[in-house]
């Protein structure tokens, strides 16, 4: 048996293997896929928030999909504070102006992009947010200005469906 | 080994044991033969059985009471500790049993850092070790969040976090690990499922454990190959089961002292509030067990890289055989690796100091020295020290210091010649 030739057997061996292969794949797949978020999960993709109450300089937290959601009527002075920065200056680049579509409000995830802990409002070194966890410290306009933290926070979908009222997701 | 030769005395023993040989495994297990000078740092193996027994004996119990649910899960704790008949001491032994858990495995480690007992030929020993320490983690970390506290919540929430440090495939996988898009019940129940599992996938590990143990049998202070059975080892009952049961009992005084003394002293006053995901408690700290690793995630400022090197600092283990160069095994007979020895274990000790520390000025500073030592301890010490080392003599049995009266071989051979 010096010689090696394919024959039968070798291609029903293949041909047994691959469609194993197949099955064990189709049926190791719906174990892993259950852990994954639910339907009645999804199904909470969008809240409503009633913001006539915020006056400027006020933050308020609502929960949505399980996690914060930061609403904050920012004063001119952060604003202004905001858009002065330059962006050689930011760890990762983005424009006050894409951030806040209506510069007077600031809708975010309060959701710390280190390891996803709450920032503590007007707290650090730039007059924004301060993660306790791992001290990351973010701007007025919740961008990632010093410490571990890899981005800013992130801005979530969400509308004006009036004037007092938000839609978020 | 003497399991082959074994019969069974009793008629019905010896048709039993032709059909299912556990008379003769039990025999192997009394008789088995173990180096006649083990220390009490030998004890801790014993120790740690017979937490893990108590683990999952008290974690039964409490499963009995405990609601795994968002919304029930920190009152059914409550209920357990209020109205349960016992409920108190049962969580208070669960729960502090944990940290001695620990307490005995981090003994148990730097025993065989020093004594060597990781070189071969016990390298699958140890990697099985190494398996067990990381799933006692990942039991221990679950265990924590069952209670649903602020601390439960927010740990989970950070360790779970580190996973979206992955580049590309990061965010989904901490979205399948959460079953949503946060840390909530689908995490609970899966979180209890899985701490319900790990300790009888340790308890399996743990019989390879003993069993890898049982080829070659134990490692011992001097750190020499001894023959088996022979003047230089006593069998396993009753010598080493007397002395194990000993140290038990002096273990037991301090794990008794945590439970009924100050039962709540390592773990954290914030788990006593209720999980809240708008609110993160001021200062996270992770159990006592896991603050040296927790130094060093938060002693790098990138966060892949720090996670990278957190999970390093644990893998790292896995690789000892091969980065310890040297052949001789116990440091007793190492004069330079016994002092790298004591610095490493300061070393840890610092790190887990720093890591209950806020991650600032002077204590990160400590935190990067103590980090970037560790790696240098495993990565160029232990390889280079191989080669560089002067060992000192090691003597051919265990009896052989013993009976010329000190441990150099060339002192006690003169001996033996004087006194011809």
């Amino acid at each position: 048996m010096s010689e090696k030739k394919t024959n039968r057997r070798d291609f029903l061996f293949t041909a047994t293997y691959a469609v194993g292969a197949v099955g064990v794949g189709a049926t190791v797949w719906p174990m892993i896929d259950q852990m994954n978020p639910d339907a009645s999960v999804k199904a909470l993709a969008s809240t409503e928030v009633d913001i006539s109450s915020v006056t400027p300089g006020k933050t308020i937290t609502v929960l949505w999909r399980g996690k914060p959601v930061f609403i904050r009527r920012r004063t001119q002075e952060e604003i202004t504070e905001a858009k002065s920065v330059k962006m050689e200056e930011l760890k990762d680049p983005e424009k006050d102006e894409d951030r806040a579509k209506n510069p007077e409000w600031l809708v975010m995830l309060g959701v710390c992009t280190h390891l996803g802990c709450v920032p503590l409002n007007d707290k650090g070194d730039y007059n924004g947010w301060f993660c306790p966890c791992h001290g990351s410290h973010y701007d007025t306009s919740g961008r990632i200005r010093k410490g571990p933290a890899p981005t800013n926070m992130e801005v979530p979908k969400y509308e004006f469906v009036n004037s007092n009222t938000i839609k978020i997701g | 080994m003497s399991d082959h030769e074994y019969i069974p005395k009793s008629k019905f023993g010896k048709w039993f044991n032709d059909r299912l040989p556990l008379l003769s495994l039990a025999n192997h297990l009394t008789d088995y033969p173990t180096p006649k000078n083990l220390n009490y740092w030998w004890t801790f193996g014993g120790i740690l059985t017979f937490c893990l027994i108590t683990q999952i004996v008290t974690g039964l119990v409490l499963a009995m009471h405990y609601i795994a649910h968002a919304d029930m899960a920190f009152e059914s704790v409550e209920h357990i500790m209020r109205d349960v008949n016992y409920g108190w001491l049962i969580r208070y032994i669960h729960a502090n049993g944990a940290s001695m858990f620990f307490l005995a495995v981090y003994i148990h480690i730097f025993r065989s850092l020093f004594y060597g007992s990781y070189k071969s030929p016990r390298e699958i020993i140890w990697i099985i070790g190494i398996i067990i320490y990381l799933l006692m983690m990942a039991a221990a970390f679950m265990g924590y969040v069952l209670p649903w506290g602020q601390m439960s919540f927010w740990g989970a929430t950070v360790i779970t976090n580190l996973f979206s440090a992955i580049p590309l495939v990061g965010e989904g996988i901490v979205t399948w690990l959460w079953g949503g898009y946060s840390v909530d019940n689908p995490t609970l129940t899966r979180f209890f499922t899985l701490h319900y599992l790990i300790p009888f996938l340790i308890l399996g590990l743990v019989v390879l454990h003993i069993w890898a143990l049982h080829v070659p049998g134990n490692n011992n202070p001097v750190g020499i190959d001894i023959k088996k059975p022979s003047k230089d080892t006593v069998p396993f009952h009753p010598y080493i089961v007397i002395k194990d049961g000993f140290a038990l009992l002096m273990f037991l005084i301090v794990f008794a002292f945590f439970v009924f003394y100050t039962p709540n002293i390592l773990g954290h006053a914030d788990n006593y509030i209720e999980a809240d995901p708008l609110v993160t408690p001021a200062h996270i700290v992770p159990e006592w067990y896991l603050l040296p690793f927790y130094a060093i995630l938060r002693s790098v400022p990138d966060k892949l890289l720090g996670v990278i090197a957190m999970l390093s600092a644990i893998l790292i283990l896995a690789a000892l055989p091969w980065l310890d160069t040297s052949k001789i095994r116990s440091a007793v007979f190492r004069p330079l690796y016994k002092q790298f020895y004591w610095i490493l274990v300061a070393d840890v000790l610092i790190l887990g100091y720093v890591g209950a520390m806020p991650a600032e000025g002077l204590y990160l500073l400590i935190a990067r020295v103590a980090t970037a030592y560790y790696f240098l301890h495993f990565l160029v010490v232990l390889p280079v020290l191989g080669f560089k080392e002067k060992t000192l003599p090691v003597p051919l049995s265990i009896t052989e210091p013993i009976l010329g009266g000190s441990p150099n071989l060339v002192a006690a051979k003169n001996d033996e010649r004087l006194k011809e």
